[in-house]
């Protein structure tokens, strides 16, 4: 069997398993196993988002937890505004629809992504990780000082925001909804790849100048790879927001960026199911590791190094094979 | 605001500057020499604190501790460097941030696992107690002594590059390293060399800076990040970019957070002014950092190459 049927299979295979575990739990009654399943959802989401700047663009930013924040802080703004029934700023009120929440994270996810974008892809290399870095710092410490939100306290939302059709304060419902917009977003991400766009962002990540050369213009078509990308990397901001119910700057700090990272090398990069299979190693692996031993980070580490010096195609490409196209 | 207060921000400034002088230095050589970037830099400030206080506890001074933390951290530095850097030499930034990252995970927990969860506490040397008047104010003279100590440093790197046999190979090292290795130098001893002494000069850091906030896992991360805004404004690899880079950062950050609430109040109430003073000067040195890798990609001082 080739290696992209075998990719196919273990991908599907990945699906019907994070289907299947919270719906056993949910008949055995195990709410803490479905929110575990809601978490590894969510988190691919956000990665899935970095991914199409990282795998497909070879942008490697180390400042997505900027989107994830943003779209945190615009879940949880848009909630305490609900709840209090005070307007946001001149006349426009809060609300509790997760669908009207989304669009707004995205759209302004979208936009930060592009002045960022613009900017930072003025240069390459660990410039570009470090600049994207400098601006996931600089919305770190403004929300750590902005004092109208919570500052450091963070912001509670008291009642989880609401999925027309759903109850969103039973955990198999809000599993639902991330499970939902996990294959949305890992749709998106397929259709990207074959399409044109996705060919010109992978073509340009290989060699920018022959690229340039066919007439294919690397500004552009990386730029807009990075709006996409930080637009998908922020709703899942939302929904992590509404998951724990409480926005902070922890949202935004560089670690939250090098986890993102993190869970795209695990599962492997560029990969489509990468993220997800990311996502459930490092979910899992503080779990289990965090039950035995509050040393967890430690073997964690040793794990990622290993993967890092021994098994660059991360877990998939380890059972997968690696990829014929680069 | 009187000119005594200011004059003590501009001090404190110019002495966080040069601590981060010593973080950011190493930090450049190991990217300009080896090309590599090392996030785990932070971790060898953290080891050089963490043993500087524990000998200093267990002996009872602190001059004894602070060669120990030194030490440590270059014999850190040279394991990790023999370990596991050097196999990432060839590979892309991408591997590098990942495993640097690891490595920050494994040190943390290690020191965490060696010394407990609480932070450790590391006191002035009696010699350096006190204050010093200096005309219009009394300036404490540990901060001022650390001053001298990073002017010292600073200036005896400046020698070892540009003075010393290991100086004429690290700056060969930065403009072609295939030349060098052909001509015959220890290329793998050269780069284990150069990362040990990055790793000394970050660990002097932490030990020195040690007594003056606590010492705790965590500690290193914030000045590593800093660390990275100070490279990225001097040009990455060069270490007179480092010095002007460092000065600059430890200067407007300390004076935007001493000015900028200040500033507003002027024209806001007092708990505005402070939100937004202390919010704007937080951010400041990383729009200074955006600004000038916008109008300035290689930095102020690019290195060759």
């Amino acid at each position: 069997m080739d290696s992209t049927r075998k990719e196919w299979l273990l991908n599907a295979l990945i699906a019907v398993a994070l289907f299947a575990v919270p719906l056993w739990a949910l008949m055995a009654n195990e709410p803490f196993i479905i929110t575990l399943a809601t978490r590894i959802a969510i988190l691919a989401v956000a990665a899935v988002g970095l991914n199409i700047a990282l795998g497909l663009g070879g942008m490697v930013s180390f400042g997505h937890a900027l989107y994830l924040g943003l779209g945190g802080y615009v879940a949880g703004i848009a909630a305490h505004h609900a709840f209090n029934g005070t307007p946001i700023f001149a006349g426009i009120p809060g609300t509790n629809q997760m669908l009207i929440i989304w669009a707004i994270a995205m759209v302004l996810s979208g936009a930060l992504a592009a002045v960022v974008g613009a900017l930072s892809l003025r240069t390459s290399g660990i410039f570009f990780i470090m600049i994207t870095l400098a601006f996931a710092q600089m919305g770190f410490f403004f929300t750590l000082s902005w004092p109208a939100y919570g500052g450091e306290d963070g912001l509670p939302i008291f009642v989880r925001n609401q999925f027309p059709g759903m109850n969103t304060a039973r955990p198999w419902d809000l599993f639902l909804i991330a499970y939902g917009v996990l294959i949305f977003s890992l749709a998106v991400f397929a259709l990207l790849r074959a399409a044109r766009f996705g060919a010109a962002l992978m073509a340009i990540r290989q060699n920018p100048d022959r690229a340039a050369a066919i007439g294919i213009s690397p500004f552009g078509i990386k730029l807009v790879g990075f709006i996409l990308s930080g637009m998908i990397t922020g709703l899942a901001g939302a929904m992590m927001a509404d998951l724990t119910r409480f926005v902070s700057p922890v949202m935004m700090a560089w670690t939250m960026s090098g986890e993102l990272i993190v869970i795209i090398i695990l599962g492997g990069v560029g990969r489509l199911f990468g993220p997800v299979v990311g996502a459930a190693l490092l979910v899992g692996f503080e779990v289990f590791f965090g039950g035995l031993t509050e040393h967890w980070k430690l073997w964690l580490g040793l794990v990622l190094l290993g993967v890092v010096l021994f098994a660059r195609g991360g877990l998939i490409g380890l059972i997968a094979g690696r990829t014929q196209h680069g | 605001m009187s000119l005594a207060l200011v004059l003590e921000q501009m001090l404190n400034g110019v002495q966080f500057g040069l601590m981060l002088f010593l973080m950011s230095a190493g930090l450049t050589l190991v990217f300009g020499v080896m090309g590599l970037i090392n996030l785990a830099h932070g971790s060898l400030y953290m080891i050089g604190a963490f043993l500087c206080a524990a000998v200093a506890g267990a002996t009872g001074n602190f001059w004894l501790g602070l060669v120990g933390g030194l030490t440590a951290a270059a014999a850190a530095g040279a394991v990790i460097e023999i370990a596991v850097i050097r196999r990432l030499y060839a590979r892309d930034h991408l591997d590098q941030v990942l495993a640097t990252f690891a490595l920050i995970l494994i040190l943390s927990e290690a020191m965490r696992l060696i010394f407990g969860p609480f932070p450790l506490y590391l006191n002035v040397p009696p010699a350096l107690r006190g204050t010093v008047n200096l005309g219009i104010v009394d300036y404490s003279l540990y901060r001022l002594a650390l001053i001298g100590f990073g002017i010292a440093v600073a200036l005896g790197l400046w020698a070892l590059i540009a003075k010393t046999r290991l100086g004429i190979r690290i700056r060969a090292g930065e403009s072609d390293r295939e030349m060098i290795a052909a001509l015959g130098v220890n290329i793998r001893a050269l780069y284990t060399i150069v990362f040990a002494l990055g790793a000394a000069l970050a660990g002097l850091a932490g030990a020195l800076v040690g007594a003056i906030q606590s010492v705790q896992v965590g500690m290193g991360e914030p000045v590593l990040i800093l660390a990275f805004v100070v490279i990225v404004i001097g040009g990455i690899g060069s270490v007179k970019g480092a010095m002007v880079g460092a000065l600059l950062v430890g200067v407007i950050d300390t004076m935007g957070r001493f000015l900028l609430p200040r500033f507003f109040a002027n024209f806001l109430d007092t708990a505005q002014a402070m939100g937004i003073g202390a919010a704007l000067a937080s951010m400041l040195i990383y729009l200074l950092m955006a600004l000038v890798l916008i109008f300035r990609p290689k930095g102020l001082f690019p290195a060759h190459g």
